[in-house]
């Protein structure tokens, strides 16, 4: 039975107040007295040998404080995954992209830092290069890593069941290609950072970032400083999505910079910059076969992926692996094949973004299930019904769905879509489509290989007892995570959220990997809670002696405290509070005792109440190689039905409506479970339709700023019907799990399906522009 | 060479000596430090940096702060009274039309500006309106709700 004081409602969310008054601050909003201003040398080719670098006119120039090199910053390699680490801070003997950082500069303001990169002079052999993931895993192609021949980052090969013989059993195989493009994040802020060394030698570093901790660990490994000497602080973040979730040379340069002058030194990135740090959604190919009964039962998947990686590895590993793993769900197979590769290419690296590996593949085969439905003649949501798994099964690569609302999720878009009256009898040019999907509630290891907490949570109470503060590393990144961890501590603590604050985003404050893999609503929440209930049973403690109450009978609600059910005789300790507070206009009122007056009990009697909370999961997944990733202690999942209307002169496509139902466990805070289910769609809209980062023959991005790159505006993304499917989650705090990234999955192939149904052409490469969907459409004209 | 520049911001006057090159924006959040603007792209593209001057939105990355002299610049700062939120602020938050927050000062200026020649607007001009600019978080559907929810709160309360 739900019975809930706090949670599952719609809370304001705690930074609203401050983020609608211009008084929220960002990294670029920080300014410290003496600061410097950085900015970056970076290559202007795609491929060469740096043969000299010259900074002696930079460092002559008035203004000019330090310039750095990889003479300065040493060669101290790093990356994401301690598997591949491939970069150095500054590159010394290779450029590898249009990008590549070479060197930095600290100047007393921007316009002479800029005029000083201009005066480093750098003499360049320039080496063949190579833009297509294919072309660069042939034999005879530009080498971008010695220690990685042929230009493979990473390669999977998993099998899991018998594909082979089941394929044989088949009465049907149909295949499926698919082709995505390079995206970009485009959050709005471009990362800022401001670092400062103390005059002990310790760091600070606040940045607009994801990861504190991991920025924290990859900044004292590349500077070879120690951990515990450096302080990441992130402020106000606007917007991540995946990119911002590992240290930059943005970063690195300004806590470099400002080890070597003693001064703050601030470093942005430009909107150009950001393109090229990238670090976002890679490029997929995807090729596919899926095996069916004639009744539509699945059997087997083959899937192969090849991906585009750029210049360097970052989340790479990672994601290649997720485009096998995430196709073992939301459908039963028996028996499911994959390879996949990642290319070095020479353009900017990728990583992860919002759907991490998971979202072409998925795209593709939710295309593939819709043309095996086509050719079966079964209705393709009947055919999702029909294969879908339930709570408490695992998927033949062992992801254990502890919840699975897939089919309630499924059956509520048919129903709230009108699916029923509207599939094969709409209008020509304009269609309907359906597609699944499912993400993980965080990753169920770390980066770094550790059996580290993921998450550590501090709860303070004020030494009067009314105000209860929540101290994480946490990343508030825009998604809401301060406002669910005081709703999670307000709700154990049975007080009301409006006497909690949350002070997060330190990695003074307690460990915690940070904002990727949508974990923080599960693992922080965990950590939170714990530490909630470690401060209530310390006040119940010390209750229950004063009281003469077992401490198993004292409860807390609503602010109050209950002693067995009811008030009990708490006269003489309400006296006692007021007696120590005469004066304040605020006393404790009413027929039961306040958690105030207990918390001060407390704190007499014990000092400053603090309770700790960790969690880390237990032990997830099979023994078979890459078995990490995909495995979570958790599983959202969602269902989409599109609506599209297509222009049959030109090819212009336009979403109509979109049904979204999503299943995120308890949905602690209903407005920000569908601000993220709204976002996501708006993400997969903008890459299905229009997003592509563009290069030029020699690696050089095209369209690098938001008016040539584009993503939706509110012209283009039609009003959502947001339903929100709960279950309830065994491994997550009080049921709950993951919204933010599973929302997207689906995204892409509704709108390809329901262009199809509209059009009866199958779009297997995107963005779907007017002219692709015009062209092809014509394709089919021709064609008997 | 600097020049003298006079102009109202928020409802204050102010002076001030500033380059010939320096942006609107420039000046606002590192002269006046009013950094409830934001840098997004410097291209006009974004709209995070949108201030009403002389009663139009406009992207101040691209008007030169001498472009300013002898007008009037509201910004986000200079929206709440008295620390009590404008009713368009009141919305933002009321309906969760704030995540990562970074469009938000430009987006509830877009707002205004239409609010103040448009009581009533339709969903269609509403999203015209803001449409210049841009938010990756939320699908922009709460934000249209909150303009919704501002325009009859504020209407009501001529009414009164």
């Amino acid at each position: 039975m739900r019975d809930f004081q706090v949670l599952g409602a719609r809370a304001p969310r705690l930074d609203a107040p401050a983020k609608s008054t211009g008084q929220a601050k960002y990294a670029d909003d920080l300014t410290m007295s003496g600061m410097l201003h950085g900015a970056l040398l970076q290559s202007p080719i795609a491929h060469g040998k740096i043969l000299n670098i010259d900074t002696s006119k930079a460092r002559k120039l008035k203004g000019v404080r330090a310039v750095v090199t990889a003479r300065e910053a040493g060669l101290v390699k790093y990356g994401v995954s301690p598997a591949r680490y491939d970069e150095t801070l500054y590159c010394h003997e290779k450029v590898r992209y249009v990008g590549d950082e070479i060197a930095a500069v600290a100047a007393v303001d921007l316009e002479t830092a800029l005029e000083a990169v201009e005066l480093i002079k750098v003499d360049y052999e320039e080496l063949p290069a190579v833009f297509d993931m294919f072309e660069a895993m042939k034999e005879g192609a530009p080498q971008l890593h010695a220690e990685f021949p042929g230009n493979v980052t990473a390669e999977v090969h998993q099998e899991f069941g018998e594909t082979g013989a089941l394929m044989a059993q088949c009465d049907l195989v149909v295949d499926h290609t698919f082709l995505s493009k390079r995206q970009d994040a485009a959050f709005i802020e471009p990362h800022s950072c401001l670092a400062v060394f103390d005059l002990q030698g310790k760091l600070t570093l606040h940045t607009s970032t994801q990861v504190p901790h991991y920025v924290m660990r990859t900044v004292a490994m590349v500077l070879r400083i120690p951990v515990g000497d450096v302080r990441v602080i992130k402020p106000c973040v606007g917007g991540g999505f995946g990119p911002k979730s590992e240290a930059t040379p943005l970063e690195m340069s300004a806590c470099l910079l400002s080890k070597v002058t003693g001064r703050p030194v601030r470093m942005n990135y430009t909107r150009e910059q950001v393109f090229l740090h990238s670090r976002a959604r890679h490029q997929f190919y995807a090729e596919m076969s899926l095996g069916v009964k004639k009744d539509g039962t699945m059997l087997a998947l083959r899937n192969k992926a090849v991906l585009d990686g750029g210049a360097y590895t970052s989340f790479g590993i990672a994601t290649v692996y997720y485009s096998g793993s995430l196709l073992g769900g939301p459908y039963r197979l028996q028996a499911m094949k994959y390879d996949g590769w990642r290319a070095y290419t020479n353009k900017p690296a990728c990583g992860a973004q919002r759907g991490h590996g998971g979202v072409a593949h998925r795209a593709c085969f939710e295309q593939l299930l819709d043309k095996t439905a086509d050719e079966l003649g079964i209705d393709p949501v009947e055919m999702r019904l029909k294969n879908v798994m339930v709570a408490g099964q695992a998927t033949i690569n062992e992801l254990n769905m502890s919840s699975l609302g897939m089919k309630e999720c499924i059956e509520a878009v048919r129903d709230g879509s009108d699916w029923k009256n509207k599939k094969g009898k709409l209008p020509k040019g304009k269609g309907i489509g359906s597609a699944c999907g499912f993400f993980v509630s965080g990753a169920g290891y770390p980066i770094y290989r550790s059996d580290t907490y993921h998450s550590t949570v501090v709860i303070k109470v004020a030494e009067d007892g009314g105000t209860v503060t929540v101290l994480t590393g946490s990343a508030e990144i825009g998604q809401g995570s301060d406002t669910m961890l005081a709703m999670i501590a307000a709700e154990t603590l049975g007080i009301p959220l409006e006497c909690v604050r949350v002070l997060s985003g330190d990695t003074e404050y307690s460990v915690d990997l940070g904002a990727y893999s949508s974990r923080q609503t599960l693992m922080t929440g965990h950590a939170a809670k714990e530490a909630a209930e470690s401060v209530r049973r310390q006040i119940a403690e010390v209750l229950s002696v004063h009281m003469g109450c077992d401490a198993a009978h004292i409860t807390f609600r609503n602010g109050n405290v209950l002693f067995r059910g009811g008030p009990g005789d708490f006269e003489k300790l309400r006296q006692g509070y007021i007696k120590e507070h005469r004066g304040w206009t605020d006393p404790p009122g009413g027929d039961y005792l306040t958690f105030r007056e207990a918390a001060r009990l407390a704190f007499l009697e014990k000092g400053t109440l603090v309770g700790t909370g960790k969690y880390k999961p237990p032990r997830l997944g099979g023994a078979y190689k890459g078995a990490a990733v995909g495995t979570s202690p958790a599983y959202g999942c969602s269902a989409q039905v599109v609506e599209v209307s297509v222009d049959l002169e030109t090819g212009q496509v336009s979403v109509d409506n979109m049904t979204d139902a999503h299943d995120c466990g308890l949905a602690i805070n209903l407005t920000s479970v569908e601000g993220q289910m709204q976002g996501s769609l708006s993400m997969g809209l903008g890459e299905c339709l229009f997003e592509e980062v563009k290069f030029d023959s020699r690696g050089r991005i095209i369209n690098a700023s938001l008016g040539e790159y584009k993503i939706p505006t509110a012209l283009d993304m039609p009003n959502v019907k947001s339903i929100v499917v709960e279950s309830n989650e065994p491994n997550g705090p009080y049921g709950a799990k993951e919204v933010g990234e599973g929302a997207i999955m689906p995204t892409i192939p509704a709108i390809l399906n329901a262009i199809y149904d509209a059009t009866g052409v199958r779009i297997n490469e995107l963005p779907v522009t007017a002219e692709r969907l015009y062209m092809a459409m014509k394709e089919k004209e021709k064609k008997p | 060479m600097k020049t003298l520049i006079q102009l109202t911001v928020n409802g204050e006057p102010v002076e001030a000596a500033v380059d010939a090159n320096r942006t609107l924006l420039q000046f606002l959040r590192e002269d006046l430090e009013l950094t409830g603007a934001k840098h997004g792209c410097g291209l006009g593209d974004c709209g995070a940096c949108t201030v009403i001057l002389d009663g139009k939105p406009v992207n101040s990355c691209l008007v030169l702060a001498v472009q300013a002299n002898g007008r009037s610049v509201l910004t986000i700062e200079g929206l709440a009274e008295n620390g009590k939120l404008h009713p368009i602020q009141q919305a933002f938050v009321d309906k969760g039309a704030i995540q990562c927050g970074f469009c938000t000062p430009g987006m509830i200026l877009s707002a205004k500006a239409l609010l103040d020649t448009n009581t009533k607007p339709t969903e269609i001009e509403i999203r015209t309106a803001i449409s210049g600019n841009l938010c990756r978080c939320t699908g922009y559907q709460k934000i249209v709700q909150a303009i919704q929810d501002a325009a009859e709160a504020m209407t009501g309360k001529e009414g009164s």
